[in-house]
């Protein structure tokens, strides 16, 4: 077996092996994640959760992007992902994916407008 | 054992809290190594930038795509980004590619979702953005050309600029300061009135 790579001050692979519980990547809703969906917690910690889980939900009371999550966490994209993935399946957490400038049914002016009004007043 | 920090009680009080019914929206910074990009996050931001990471394993990217990154079993590719409020519910994130365009496409749909894209573009070396803009036209992602100027460079003509990337006449090629806010956000506002053009042009019936 190859020295898992820990970096000063930052959880190993071993540590993720064990969050993920293996897994290298989400199933269900969360596979669908970007780094710009926003997630916000939906009830408080509970008791026995992971210690990951819980700050995450702490971070979380007000929306924050799984990029923001990820920074102040120092966890890694696919980590987090599988994390979110328990709170998703769990309902401790809602995920809001970011709107598209195009979708089904065309492009969506009104929010390019808003988009570029918001903008402007900077 | 230290867990980083996840022993704290409580994250610190952030005073930019985003309202509770918020939605995003993303924009990438892209361009050649060392075009300005995270100079370009970091000056229209309303956050600190901060940097967010992607560890990629052989079993994550096919080990091809690895080779050259020494012998690592693993390795890791890294995102700035930024934040701006455009309104109470509407926040829009800038994220910088990382400089090493092979890197993009392990981190799977990097550009999926995305309004569209700025391409940095150093005048001195041009080629140095030509995979960038590649990739744009090929994910068919909306983008402008921001020619970011630095001291040395010489006078460069919007049109010779365009021919020497070519790129399409409808693309739009800008100057701009990449340490200036003023001048980023400017870069911001081409992008979304060219995004607003190519979706009137679409809804046009032919
Ligand atoms: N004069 C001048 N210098 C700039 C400008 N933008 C960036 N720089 C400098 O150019 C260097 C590279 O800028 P970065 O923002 O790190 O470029 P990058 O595209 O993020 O680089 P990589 O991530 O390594 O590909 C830094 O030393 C910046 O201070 C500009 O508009 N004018
Ligand atoms: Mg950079």
């Amino acid at each position: 077996m190859t020295e898992p790579q820990v970096r000063s001050g930052r959880p190993g692979l071993e540590r993720y092996y064990i969050l993920t519980e293996g897994r290298a990547a989400p199933v269900g809703d969360a596979s669908s994640l970007d780094v710009a969906t926003l997630v916000v917690a939906c009830s408080a910690p509970e008791p026995g959760i992971e210690p990951e889980q819980d700050a995450v939900l702490r971070w979380c009371r007000d929306p924050l992007s799984v990029a923001e999550l990820g920074a102040h966490l120092e966890l890694p994209f696919n980590i987090l992902s599988v994390l979110l993935a328990d709170l998703l399946n769990r309902g401790l957490v809602q995920a809001r994916d970011p709107l598209a400038g195009t979708g089904d049914r065309g492009p969506d002016l009104t929010l390019l407008e808003e988009v570029l009004s918001g903008l402007q007043r900077l | 054992m230290d867990y980083n920090g996840f022993d704290r009680p409580a994250p610190p009080q952030r005073a930019e809290a985003l309202h509770a019914e918020s939605r995003s929206v993303k924009v990438m910074v892209a361009g050649g190594f060392g075009t300005g990009k995270t100079t370009m996050v970091g000056s229209v931001s309303e956050i600190v930038p901060l940097t967010t990471e992607e560890t990629l394993t052989q079993a994550s990217a096919g080990v091809d795509d690895l080779v050259g990154v020494a012998d690592k079993k693993s390795t890791t590719v890294s995102l700035d980004f930024g934040r701006i409020s455009l309104n109470e519910q509407l926040v829009l994130y800038l994220f910088g590619t990382p400089g090493q365009e092979r890197f993009w496409f392990l981190w799977n749909g990097l550009f999926k979702g995305a309004l569209g894209a700025v391409v940095l573009v150093d005048t001195r070396r041009l080629q140095s953005s030509f995979r960038a803009i590649e990739e744009m036209e090929r994910l068919d992602v909306p983008f402008v050309i921001a020619l970011n100027i630095f001291p040395d460079a010489r006078d460069h003509p919007v049109e010779e600029v365009r021919e020497a990337l070519a790129v399409s006449p409808h693309t739009p090629i800008i100057s701009c300061d990449a340490r200036d806010r003023a001048s980023s956000r400017d870069v911001l506002i081409a992008l979304v009135r060219h995004i607003k053009e190519r979706s009137a042009a679409a809804l046009e019936p032919r």
